[in-house]
């Protein structure tokens, strides 16, 4: 079931990668100020995009667990926010790299924007030893719901405070009054942002699928009722 | 003086290793993710031949006992 559509998906996306990235390095324009290595611009700032919607997504999935009590809503909630904390490392770990080449330090600790997205990042990185303390697979799917709600209000709110901060030297991608980017610069990135869009997609149905058949076989051996090897998996949701 | 000021744009010698690492460091955590799901996907496979098994044996055991 989770499955359906992957193959054209992982295709799209995979064409699109491939596109977006020859835009980004054959057809936008080399930036006047930080000259080539802006191009990390192009795969840092839409990996920060997609994880942070992608925080929110997951809270949205939370909420449909929550009114429903239906298990597929907290895997995916799960998942969401799983490919999203994958992608969060990307972000800062590319980060630090353009901080480096541009400012000459890894990391600067007074500016709100690499700051604040290092207290989401963490904040989700609580999510695993929260979820898995608890024992009882309802309540843990039940109260991982909960802070994922929770901090998916956060990361909006987060993403405000940012913006109406003062910048000390983080640049502001969009509608700034020093004006936007050149329009060749735009089309790369929006392009690098649907294709970015479409891995979390198809990496989120990708670990759904693995999921769902993990947890059929696992269903299909107590209907055996043979003893399971190695004994449940805690590391995840079973979907079924 | 603001930092931006301070960094003017690096030669593309120099900018280049850094461009190369950051793209670089995207490619690897995918691979290492896929490579990780591949290995799931792996033990999968292996326990559903498992439970594939059990299920022929029950199926050979309840034959025997219909013909005994």
């Amino acid at each position: 079931m989770y499955g359906k559509g992957l193959k054209p998906l992982s295709i799209a996306t995979v064409a699109m990668l491939a596109v977006s990235l020859s835009l980004v390095f054959f057809y936008a324009p080399l930036d006047a100020d930080q000259g080539f290595i802006q191009k990390i611009f192009y795969v840092h700032v839409p990996l920060a995009i997609v994880a942070l919607v992608g925080f929110i997504i997951g809270g949205i999935f939370a909420i449909a667990h929550l009114r429903t009590n239906n298990r597929k809503w907290d895997a995916y909630s799960y998942v969401s926010i799983h490919i999203s904390v994958i992608f969060g490392v990307a972000v800062l770990i590319t980060g630090a790299i353009w901080a480096k080449a541009s400012w000459g330090h890894w990391w600067v600790w007074d500016e709100p924007t690499l700051v604040s997205f290092l207290i989401v990042f963490l904040l989700y990185a609580t999510y695993y030893p929260f979820r898995y303390a608890i024992e009882d697979r309802d309540r843990q799917a039940r109260y991982a719901s909960v802070f994922a709600v929770t901090a998916g209000a956060f990361v909006p709110l987060n993403f405000m405070a940012v913006r109406m901060a003062q910048s000390l030297v983080h640049p502001r991608t969009f509608a700034t009054a020093e004006g936007g980017m050149p329009g060749e610069m735009m089309l790369a990135f929006l392009c690098m942002l649907v294709a970015i869009g479409l891995l979390w997609t198809t990496l989120v149905k990708f670990e759904l699928t693995a999921k769902s058949a993990s947890g059929q076989v696992k269903r299909l051996r107590r209907a055996l009722d043979a003893p399971v090897a190695g004994g449940s998996s805690r590391i995840a949701p079973e979907v079924s | 003086m603001p930092l931006p000021l301070a960094a003017p744009a690096l030669p593309l010698d120099e900018a280049g290793k850094y461009v190369a690492g950051a793209y670089v460091v995207f490619m690897v955590l995918l691979v290492v993710y896929v490579a990780i799901m591949a290995a799931k996907l792996g033990r999968i496979e292996r326990e559903l031949r498992e439970v594939a098994a059990i299920a022929e044996d029950r199926k050979a055991e309840s034959r025997e006992e219909v013909s005994a």
